[in-house]
């Protein structure tokens, strides 16, 4: 797919569970209890249990190999995060929404995406850019 | 207290080999609910060219991570991990990372600044093969929270 600058990219949208979180907890080895355990949670301040922000990384990944379309096109991607993700103990969890707008496609092939990441009507993610490939 | 800020440009010893595993990248693709072939699929990765599997984008947080310890826990630096907020993340990649691949990070302080009465401290882990082939630099931001109020 040719991308243009200025091109806006379809929703794509992640829901998040506390069984989500349990498991990228297992996966990546991050156990902060806050994560988990909504006691720590709330006594460290927090709303509640709230999503590793790398799991929330890890969608905007998820969002732009979606796009593309190729698992392996991702040579760079960096995100600031600005506010926690929430996750009720329910079994809905929580919805994390992603678009992104076309930065710039440079002459080598290489296109830079400017996501945004929306949960709750907050947005999560800063600086979300991604370099991808293009094939 | 402050970060010591002479911790700046510190570089930590490189880890033990960290052996990726298929089925560890098949279990973080699991989580984070990736179910690309790439991920999973032997045979779909090789003829993409690849040796095995390829690991998703965030899949290095594994090794920095962990590697990450010896920074959080140097008793000279003397960070309180209970007052950190993750900032910023990122990862770039000189190729994607491989089942079967070796790989050892090395860790380094790029920066300690302290501003409103906060410590920000700018981390890079340079992963790379035995050999010494580059091939993930990841740089993290970590926000450590002053006591005051």
């Amino acid at each position: 797919m040719a991308y243009e600058k200025g091109q806006q990219l379809p929703l794509q949208t992640f829901r998040v569970t506390r069984a989500d979180l349990v498991r990228y907890a297992g996966a990546s080895g991050d156990f902060n209890p806050i994560h988990w355990n909504e006691r720590t949670a709330v006594g460290v301040g927090l709303p509640g249990v709230i999503a590793h922000g790398m799991y929330t990384m890890a969608l905007a990944g998820r969002a732009v190999t979606g796009w593309v379309g190729s698992a392996d096109a991702v040579l760079d991607i960096g995100v600031r995060f600005t506010r926690p993700v929430p996750v009720p103990d329910t079994d809905e969890g929580t919805e994390v929404e992603f678009t992104a707008v076309i930065k710039s496609v440079s002459e080598d092939g290489l296109v830079t995406f400017d996501l945004t990441a929306i949960c709750a009507g907050e947005k999560v993610l800063a600086q979300a850019r991604v370099v991808v490939k293009q094939i | 207290m402050p970060l010591d800020q002479s911790f700046t440009g510190r570089t930590y010893p490189p880890t033990e080999p960290y052996q990726v595993g298929r089925e560890k990248i098949r279990e973080f693709a699991t989580a984070v609910g990736a179910a690309d072939a790439l991920y999973h699929d032997v045979e779909a990765a090789q003829n993409a060219g690849y040796r095995d599997v390829v690991a998703p984008p965030t899949f290095p947080i594994v090794l920095s991570f962990a590697a990450m310890e010896q920074i959080v826990t140097d008793p000279e630096l003397g960070m309180d991990y209970t007052r950190v907020v993750h900032g910023d993340q990122r990862f770039s990649y000189r190729r994607p990372i491989v089942a079967g691949d070796e790989l050892v990070v090395v860790s380094s302080i790029d920066d300690i600044t302290h501003r409103g009465g906060h410590d920000f401290l700018t981390t890079r882990a340079e992963l790379a093969t035995p050999a010494g082939e580059p091939v993930v630099t990841v740089v993290c931001k970590l926000v450590v929270r002053g006591q005051g109020e």
